[in-house]
């Protein structure tokens, strides 16, 4: 038990830890997982002076309530996020993209992501968690990761195992920006598809459902008509591969994805709009745009510099 | 040997072996996928070997498509190179409180219990696979005369232990998960342990398994 903590007072609907993710186990149908948007996970951890890899909190929709015990530490919050942290009898209101000094009995309250899905709360120094395989990313399905692989829950203590040194505070000027259409490379069943359902895919607009979460995004919206074979033998998936199943919706795999898959595969999102592809909460319009592939290395390019460039500011 | 090489998006490539799903086929894959893994190749970071193609996801800020296609192009991977494989033997129990599709499969494959579960037990496996969820090995050939389609309405929880079968293959899942396999029985062993993290899994792509008939008591009484 570590003299500095913060002790659980609302979990929040999907909390868990996350860092960059676990490689080489997809063939034991063990998948990537991960923080879920990769730019605000690196921007969160670089404003409290992590290593930009460290382990943070990830939450969807309703976020945590905690309280800390211990030394004064820094935290930051990266998103689309309403926040606030409470000092004895004054509540803060607070903003994303800086960082902010918390003390002994300080609580942070974690109000809602704001037309947006996931956000990041980084403490400044190292959680006591348990890592899988060189990560602490929380599997819930799997039960892999951090805290027994399943998410947060009333009453849980987060230990810090080493605090940072204290440093001024840091804040970086960044907005989310949203994107009408989601870009989309041919997939390897693209010609399963009748002439209208690809017209379709590429033209209608799809409703982001309900039933979406880390494993995957449902789309609701015009049917994508098969005419050869609604299955295919299982094979390997990635994140951002477009299965279409035989009620003809549309499902993006997202970063806690079944390994293999048995549905045709009509596309996969471009690596560039993925960040922004899982931020799009139910209820949001998407529309596909097709791009080649020398394009999307392109555009990928350009987004990972852009990255590189906000945490050279930071 | 590969058929072709495409692009899966832009951070992986599809390689197809063909559409025959047989041994044959599955020995190439594992030998492409076992040859590819010895390398460690910088930006590789995944391989996802199934019945007849192979999956080679890579880091997009480190490598591209062009590059990794034109190095497993040149791959030389030998004929005759040892997928080292091995044989396991699985405890099951066909109890009825856990053949919870033991009447479905009569009715479907239209045979006795006694025939289906002699035509089971008495049959060498062979692990195409492992995945979908974490460890579950998809396990063929089944004779044709046991082969049943996946249940109608898929169940929302299927027992972690539980050993299905859907047209060729037999599985077992590894945890509770949802699923349609047409459930025949149950193993106390643990297919998959994450806290193992150099073998999570017990049964690997090119491994032989047979199963073996247990009964309730001894199923109690398993400790691994």
């Amino acid at each position: 038990m570590s003299k500095n903590y913060f002790e659980v007072i609302r979990p929040g609907v999907n909390t868990t830890y996350q860092d960059k993710g676990r490689g080489h186990l997809y063939h034991i149908g063990i998948p990537f997982s991960g923080a879920m948007d990769n730019r605000n996970f690196l921007i969160s951890n670089k404003l409290v002076n992590n290593d930009l890899n460290s382990a943070v909190i990830e939450f969807a929709y309703q976020g945590p309530h905690i309280k800390y015990s211990g030394e004064k530490i820094k935290i930051a919050v990266t998103g689309d996020v309403v926040f606030s942290i409470k000092k004895k009898d004054m509540e803060i209101n607070c903003n994303c993209y800086r960082s902010y000094e918390i003390e002994n009995n300080d609580e942070i309250n974690i109000i809602s992501t704001n037309k947006s899905v996931y956000g990041y709360l980084a403490i400044g120094g190292e959680l006591d968690i348990n890592y899988q395989w060189n990560s602490c990313s929380i599997n819930t399905k799997a039960n892999i990761g951090a805290n027994y692989g399943k998410k947060f829950d009333k009453g849980m203590r987060i230990d810090l195992k080493k605090i940072n040194l204290s440093h001024d505070v840091k804040k970086i000027n960044y907005i989310n920006t949203k994107i009408e259409n989601i870009r989309v490379i041919k997939g390897t069943n693209f010609d399963y598809f009748s002439e209208e359902g690809k017209k379709l895919f590429y033209e209608s607009e799809f409703t982001v459902s309900k039933l979406s979460d880390r494993m995957g995004m449902r789309l609701e919206g015009s049917k994508i008509e098969n005419i050869v074979n609604t299955n295919i033998k299982s094979e390997g998936l990635i994140k951002g591969v477009i299965q279409v199943p035989a009620d003809g919706n549309p499902i993006i795999m997202l970063s806690d994805h079944g390994t293999v898959g048995g549905y045709p595969k009509i596309g996969v999102v471009a690596s560039v709009d993925y960040d922004r592809l899982v931020q799009m909460s139910p209820g949001s319009k998407i529309k596909f745009k097709e791009i080649n592939l020398s394009d999307a290395e392109t555009l990928f390019k350009l987004y990972e510099m852009e990255t590189q460039n906000l945490l050279s500011q930071i | 040997m590969i058929k072709n090489i495409s692009n899966l998006g832009d951070a992986a490539l599809y390689c197809d072996f063909g559409n025959e799903v047989n041994k044959s086929t599955n020995s190439q894959v594992i030998k492409y996928f076992k040859a590819i893994k010895e390398k460690k190749i910088e930006g590789i970071n995944n391989l996802t070997p199934s019945y007849n193609k192979l999956i080679v996801s890579f880091d997009l800020k480190k490598v591209n498509f062009k590059e990794i296609k034109k190095y497993i192009e040149n791959l030389d991977v030998q004929d005759s190179q040892n997928i080292n494989s091995k044989k396991i033997e699985i405890p099951v129990c066909c109890h009825e409180s856990f053949s919870l599709d033991i009447k479905r499969l009569e009715q479907k494959l239209n045979l006795g219990i006694e025939t289906i579960l002699n035509n089971f037990f008495n049959k060498e496996y062979f692990c195409y696979m492992t995945g979908f969820i974490a460890g579950m090995p998809f396990l063929g050939d089944l004779d044709e005369n046991m082969r049943a389609q996946r249940l109608e309405t898929p169940r929302v929880k299927v027992p972690k232990g539980s050993v299905g079968l859907t047209e060729q293959f037999a599985n077992i899942y590894t945890f509770e998960s949802p699923g349609g396999w047409n459930i025949l029985g149950n193993t106390p062993i643990n297919v998959f342990d994450s806290l193992k993290e150099d073998k999570p899994n017990l049964i690997n792509a090119g491994d032989t398994v047979t199963f073996r008939e247990i009964s309730l008591d001894q199923y109690k009484d398993y400790n691994e």
